[in-house]
């Protein structure tokens, strides 16, 4: 497939705000990860929480908007130099040619569980809430759609924790049907109950930092996140580095559980490397959904063993961020992007003794070294699989 | 432009059950009675699934099957998108009533069925297929954004896909917030190339407002039509109940702008 230039790019998460922290935090080995302080009954676990975003209240002018979900959001697009890129954008292509596709789980189902429990509390539903701004999984859609003045097709993709991955894929075939000449993808999730509960009430849920790929690895820690890319076709001002490849596939297995076989995950890893031209030995490093959950990583190695030599450097970073759910695959395209514009393999924070049943050459700490293509997975309940292949487009 | 053909309609709602009764109702050969909805449990998902699903599962799978008993394509060659606004409202009440509580617990199928995604993980376990599924949402445009992004799909792959839209009323407390008139799904197949089943050839553009959008003729009709983010598929199906002469539909997608599909009968 013809790549899509990355031309900026901008994250939040528990590991840092803006990009260059997020590279520090990779590059020193400091995670994200806190004890547990969210909510009216927090449960043992760590978190990767954005600290302060109770303090950001969003301008009286976008309080339709007003959530967890869109201050993250509205804080993201601000580093980095993100708003000066997308004006810059806007010059060089027609804004009705900018498409928006953005991926949450949750979206600001926050301020519904804060309704309900004010309901229980005063017997009243509250008067401010509302749900089209806040709960609506279209909401930090049309929030950023307004804060960036685009005016280009938009939609939410909502396929849990491979949400913000598969945006890339509807941006690339919206850029090569010729709807689109550019596109800003990304995704926001932010902490709530749901989630926070959902995942204990499956087991899944660790009761220390998570230990992606260890032999003691007993669930995931839960984070929030934002991240938005600017891709292109035909620019100028190349970064160097592109998305090569996509690839999506489902397990048809079980709703939250994933394929043991790995069979869904390879063939969406296939189509990102045949959609790129490129072989398993062409990749240097791999970002893995790794999880922490048993499960999970007994799954994404088994389909990688299959699939790539042994020796193929591997980690998971949710030891810096947490799992950040619908905004992982954006996360994690970042730090794929950051591996090889400065040329590291991060290392897999947490992990003591990597799993020897697994098979994965995992880094425990970070390298540096240089990266020139990077493959980046999510998987997400619903057996929804999304590979994403970066790299530079010469060399 | 985006061209595409369309077949395989269907449609599970009030009223409107199954596409045979849907389409005499929207050829005008009867007239428009809402019923109650029936009790939807459909015979492609695994009994654990009968059991488990969700309403809005339940709903999307029922109008889904109705596709693929029509089309000649093999369920595993279609790649499928599920277009909804709110996804399931039942578990939406359940799960927040639940964490309202001094020490709350949820119910792990309720929520693993809470993900957006759910009636597409559900519809692939179903058909025991390993491709590609996608779940949107565009608040009331939400139909109208996986027309598109189908569409799209459709051209840039060169594959045929199962489009599903659906969406279920809130009930109190946040039926007040984000009202809905009736439950709705719709369901049928976007293809590249005609077939047997074609029924409309459509092209599809994005376009600065012009006009306002298709309505019904029919009031209850339109009721439902602008009462459900899934029945603003409603003058399409129309389209594909009675084709007559090339149409051009409008649909509201975004604050500025429309989507204007031409559909030619084939």
């Amino acid at each position: 497939m013809d790549p899509l230039q990355i031309t900026a790019y901008t994250t939040v998460s528990a590991a840092g705000d803006g990009r260059e922290a997020l590279q520090s935090a990779l590059l020193e080995g400091k995670g994200g990860l806190q004890p547990n302080d969210f909510g009216h009954a927090p449960l043992d676990t760590w978190i990767g929480r954005v600290a302060d975003l109770e303090n950001r209240p969003l301008d009286e002018g976008d309080r339709q908007f007003e959530c967890r979900n869109n201050r993250l959001a509205l804080m993201t697009l601000q580093q980095d130099g993100f708003l000066t890129a997308v004006e810059s954008l806007k010059s060089r292509v027609d804004p009705t040619r900018i498409g928006l596709f953005l991926g949450t789980s949750t979206s600001g189902i926050l301020s519904t569980e804060q309704a309900y429990l004010k309901l229980r509390k005063s017997g009243r539903w509250p008067a401010g809430y509302h749900f089209k701004g806040s709960h609506d999984l279209f909401s930090a859609t049309q929030f950023v759609r307004q804060k960036l003045g685009l005016k280009g097709p938009a939609f939410s993709i909502s396929t849990a924790c491979s949400s913000s991955a598969k945006v890339f894929c509807d941006a690339h075939r919206f850029i090569s049907t010729g709807l689109c000449d550019a596109a800003i993808v990304g995704g926001v999730d932010s902490l709530c109950l749901t989630t926070l509960f959902g995942f204990n009430s499956l087991e899944l849920v660790s009761g220390q930092p998570c230990r992606p790929f260890d032999q003691n690895r007993d669930g995931i820690s839960i984070g929030e996140a934002a991240g938005f890319m600017i891709l292109e076709k035909n620019n100028t001002t190349d970064s160097g580095v592109a998305l090569l490849g996509y690839g999506e596939s489902s397990d048809a297995y079980h709703i939250s559980t994933p394929r043991p076989d790995g069979a869904g995950a390879r063939l969406a890893m296939e189509q990102a490397l045949n959609r790129a031209e490129l072989t398993v030995d062409e990749i240097d490093y791999i970002n893995l959904h790794g999880t922490a959950t048993p499960s999970n990583d007994r799954a994404e190695a088994n389909s990688i063993n299959r699939l790539f030599p042994s020796s193929t450097p591997c980690s998971s970073t949710k030891g810096w961020t947490g799992h950040t759910l619908g905004a992982a695959g954006i996360t994690e395209s970042i730090i794929a992007c950051l591996a090889i514009e400065a040329g590291f393999i991060p290392g897999t924070l947490n992990t003591q003794s990597p799993d020897p049943t697994l098979g994965l050459n995992i880094q425990r700490s970070t390298k540096t070294e240089p990266v020139t293509r990077v493959l980046s997975n999510s998987f997400g309940f619903g057996g929804s699989n999304c590979s994403l292949l970066f790299g530079r487009t010469s060399c | 432009m985006l061209s595409f053909y369309l077949e395989a309609p269907a449609v599970a709602a009030p009223g409107l059950d199954g596409w045979a009764k849907a389409k005499s109702v929207l050829a005008e050969e009867t007239a428009y009675r809402q019923a109650p909805l029936p009790d939807y449990v459909p015979k492609i998902l695994p009994p654990t699934a009968q059991r488990r699903g969700s309403q809005s599962t339940l709903l999307a799978i029922q109008a889904a099957q109705e596709s693929l008993g029509t089309t000649e394509i093999a369920p595993t060659e279609l790649a499928s998108i599920f277009a909804s606004s709110i996804g399931d409202p039942e578990i939406v009440d359940r799960l927040c009533s639940a964490l309202a509580d001094p020490q709350p617990m949820v119910s792990p199928t309720q929520f693993h069925n809470s993900v957006h995604n759910a009636p597409a993980g559900y519809w692939s376990i179903a058909i025991d297929s390993l491709e590609s599924t996608n779940s949107l949402a565009a608040s009331d445009a939400s139909f109208v954004a996986g027309l598109l992004s189908a569409a799209v799909q459709c051209q840039a792959e060169s594959r045929s896909l199962l489009l599903v839209a659906y969406d279920l009323p809130f009930e109190a407390p946040l039926d007040a917030t984000r009202p809905l008139s009736a439950p709705f799904a719709t369901s049928m197949v976007v293809t590249s190339s005609s077939t047997r089943q074609t029924q409309l050839h459509c092209t599809l553009e994005i376009n600065a407002i012009s006009a306002p959008a298709s309505r019904m003729a029919d009031a209850k009709l339109e009721q439902l039509r602008i009462g459900n983010p899934a029945a603003r598929a409603l003058p399409l199906l129309q389209q594909l109940a009675s084709p007559t002469d090339e149409e051009t539909l409008t649909f509201d997608y975004l604050p500025d702008c429309q989507l204007h599909l031409k559909c030619k009968p084939c």
